[in-house]
Parts: C-alpha cells; structure tokens; sequence
C-alpha cells in the first residue's frame, strides 16, 4: 500500500509540474521577449506586471467555440492535440531532477523519452493531414520532413553522451557526468539542443507553422481550446527539451552542495536553457525550408558523426 | 574577414543588452504622455474675437467648419449727430466636425482675428459619432486648455507685433 501512495504521489508532482513549468516558461517569455524588443510585455492580468496573462489566456481560449470544419476528418481532427500533447507529459515522468527524484526511473530511461518525443511531432502532421486545408497540409509535410531531418541528429547526439556514460539510464548518465564532457561533449550538446529546437518547431525552426505565409500551417483550422493545448504542446516541449539537455550535458544536480539541493540545481540548468530557447526567438529570422534542410544533413549530421568518433575515442582512451 | 557565426553572437548580444536597458513604452493610460509644443490635440474657439468672417470655413479642405451668423444693426451713437447706423455680425453656430477635420491646421492659420488656437488635449473620443461635433459652447471651454505661446529661441528675431507696439510708443512719447 505505502508503495502504491509513492507512485501517486510521484505522478501527481509530475502532473503538477507539467501544468506549472510551461505557463511559466510561457510568462517569462512573454516578459523576456518584450524587453529584448524594448517593450514591456503584459502590464495589467493579475495586477502586478501581467503574472496573470496566460492564466487570462486560457479563461478566454475556454470560451470559445470549439469548430470543426466540414471537410474535415473529424477523429483525427479532435485527437491531434492530445496526441501532441500527451507525450510530454509522459517524457516528464522519466526525467530526473535529483538522485531518487523521478517520476519512475528507468533502465532505458533515454530511450524512452527519445521515442516518446518523437509521438509529439504526429500531433501537428495529423492536425495539417486532417483539417481539409492546403496550407494546413503544407504545413504539416513540412512537419514531417523537419521531423525526418532532425531526428537523426537529435538522437545521435543523444547517442554520443550513452556512449560515454556507458548507460541508457538518465540517472545513470548524471552520475557518470563529470565537467569535462562540457568540453568533451560540447558538439552534441550544440547539436541537441538545435536539433531539439527544430523538432519544437520553435523559431528560427518555425517554417511549418510560419504564420505569415501558411497563417499557422497546421494548427490553421483549429480554435478554442484545440489550439491552446497546441500552444501548450509547445511549451511543455521546451521544458523537456531544456531539461533533458541540462540533465544530459550540463550534469543536472552536480554543483555546490548537491547533497542538499541537487534538484534545485537541475530546475536552475533547466531554465537557464529554457531561458536560451526564448532568447533564440528573438534574436533570428526564420529559416528557409532548404536552409533548413541544408542545416540539418550538411551541418549537424556530419557535426555529431565527428562527435560520436570523438566519444568513441575517449571511451576508449580512458578505459 | 570575420569569423563565421560573428553575426549569430551579434544578435544575442543586441537582444540581451536591449533587455538589460529601459523599455521605450509609453505607459499612456497610467502616464500623461509628454506632448511637444504646438502639438495639435484639439481646436479651441474664442468666440469674442470671431467675426464670422467664413475665412477658416472656406478654406477648410474637409468643410468640416459649420458658421451660422446674422447681422444685426445698432443704433448710432446719440451724442454723436453725424453718427450713422451700424450693422454688426453675431454669430449663431460654430461647429467643427473633429470626424471629419483632418487636423491640418488651415484654419487657425488663415483666421485674422486669432479666434482659433491649438490645445494640445487628445483625450475626447465619444461612442456616437455625431457627439464629435463640438459646438461653440465646447469648442470656447477647450480655449481653457491652450498653452502660453512657446518661448521664441535665444538671438531669434523679435515678433513683429512686439515692434509694432513699440514703434506706436516711441511716437507717443515724441509727441
């Protein structure tokens, strides 16, 4: 019985930090983007400097009506931001912040939240596929050749820190972390991360849904609350891309007295690539479909096949 | 020659050294903004110095100017036996239609009499476009908002009216 508390406990921590952690990536975006643009950003929801903007955002996506077009293909239409949506919160589970806190540690923990990361990218094909709109069908086989772009990388890159830690666990890849994969394993880390970013499709990787020319691409035909779990799908996103990349690359809880605050340590890597994520929005125009492309096969390919020889070398040396 | 990805770090370092500077918003509805002189808010009538003379309406470009006058005639001075009748203009309506008024200033210009002045006031948007005819009554109310002419530059030529006023008083002293 007390196990089968722990469990519930564990998976209502993770549920709460999945409701939580994107709305606040979302509000510091909000801000941060603003004062990079010499704005403010939201001044009046909630009374003190708009900390109350998406919880307003979300009454108003509530309220409206939910619209499915004729032509559409209404099932798949429906469950497409679900199927967005759902795997990260599933990826969140196998993460760890702290040496015990996971939501469940697994064997092949990487394993596992690569694959389910890769579920998150059918959300957006399904929803172009079904909703009976060209741009939306344009926009979602640009979701799919991006998806097919970037996985490689995105895994290899993954691959190369397995390699050294000698370990498919996540939390066996922090114990094994020392600070001189910073060094070791910076192309990958680099890699990762744009190839994870691409496969958010976040700015400047945001061709598929590039709102001036395919007006949101697959997410054209959806409203309401469909669209707002899309947006969240975004941003639930980059927490389990930032977290990973600190828990994979940057070392997650080692740091000063990580006996007694390892996971605050984790949470601090984690939004300090997520802060990274909203700076990279501002700072660059959007890629081009074949500069992307280009990006993906002759830059961060060849990139991490150099870095897996490289890993596989120092396993070597250093065994 | 510059090293590839110089222009990359460029942007980050534009976007983070913007962030760690003020913001440019106007905060309007919270702070008044800070208006420069001769700023064209709203048209404020004298109506003592009218004479319905119809030169702003006529040279209004968007007839947007209303003037309704009559004449009335006075009597001639009694103490004065050659004194003839007088007839005067007394003015009725004057409107402008801010709706319509493209705030060019023609108006204000063109009057003789200086009976029209800028007031740099902005704030009187209405929900029925027919309240943005401001009659005569308003338009005198906004003459309470017109600033004091601002300060001509240092060494800058005198006004002309100055050396008017001051060539009648040399000759009244002469006399």
């Amino acid at each position: 019985m007390p196990e089968l508390w722990e469990v519930t406990l564990r998976l209502a921590v993770v549920l709460g930090a999945f409701l939580v952690l994107p709305l606040l990536v979302g509000q510091v975006e909000h801000k941060a983007m603003a004062h990079m643009q010499s704005r403010v950003g939201p001044m009046y929801a909630g009374g003190f400097h708009g900390w109350a903007q998406l919880v307003a955002d979300g009454v108003k996506f509530v309220q409206k009506e939910d619209i499915v077009p004729a032509a559409a293909d209404r099932h798949v239409f429906k469950l497409a931001p679900a199927v967005a949506l759902l795997p990260y919160l599933v990826a969140m589970i196998a993460i760890p912040i702290g040496p015990g806190l996971v939501g469940q540690d697994l064997d092949i923990g990487i394993f596992f939240v690569l694959a389910v990361m890769g579920v998150g990218v059918i959300g957006p094909l399904m929803g172009g596929w079904s909703s009976a709109n060209k741009f939306s069908l344009l926009g979602g086989i640009r979701v799919a050749a991006q998806l097919v772009a970037y996985e490689l990388p995105f895994v290899l890159a993954a691959a190369s820190v397995v390699m050294a830690a000698g370990t498919l666990s996540l939390t066996g890849i922090v114990m094994a972390w020392t600070p001189w994969w910073l060094l070791w394993q910076a192309p990958a880390a680099f890699v990762f991360f744009v190839a994870g970013l691409a496969e958010l499709r976040r700015p400047p990787f945001d061709i598929p849904i590039a709102d001036a020319e395919l007006v949101f691409g697959p997410y054209t035909e959806y409203g309401g609350l469909r669209f707002a779990l899309f947006i969240l799908a975004e941003y639930a996103g980059i927490v389990v891309l930032s977290a990973l990349t600190a828990v994979l690359f940057l070392g997650g809880w080692h740091g000063p007295f990580e006996d007694q605050m390892g996971w605050v340590w984790t949470l601090a890597k984690t939004g300090l690539v997520a802060f990274v994520v909203i700076w990279v929005r501002v700072a660059y125009p959007r890629l081009r479909e074949d500069q992307l492309q280009r990006l993906a096969w002759q830059g961060l390919v060849p990139l991490v096949l150099f870095q897996l020889a490289i890993t596989a070398v120092g396993v070597v040396m250093m065994q | 020659m510059s090293l590839p990805g110089v222009g990359l770090v460029k942007g980050l370092v534009v976007t983070m050294r913007n962030m760690t500077r003020r913001s440019v918003t106007a905060h309007y509805p919270d702070a008044l903004p800070e208006l420069p002189p001769r700023s064209r808010g709203v048209i404020a009538l004298i109506e003592e110095n009218c004479t319905s003379c119809m030169l702003c309406a006529k040279e209004c470009p968007a007839w947007c100017i209303y003037i309704d006058s009559h004449k009335e005639v006075e009597p001639p001075d009694p103490d004065n036996p050659e004194g003839r009748d007088r007839s005067r203009n007394v003015l009725d309506r004057f409107a402008i239609d801010f709706s319509i008024c493209m705030y060019c200033s023609i108006c204000i210009e063109v009057c003789p009499f200086d009976a029209l002045h800028w007031s740099p006031e902005f704030e009187y948007a209405e929900l029925d476009i027919r309240e943005l005819t401001h009659e005569k009554e308003r338009l005198r109310e906004w003459m309470w908002t017109v600033p004091a002419p601002a300060a001509l530059d240092e060494s800058a030529a005198p006004a002309k009216e100055i050396a008017v006023a001051e060539k009648a008083a040399e000759l009244s002293e002469g006399e």
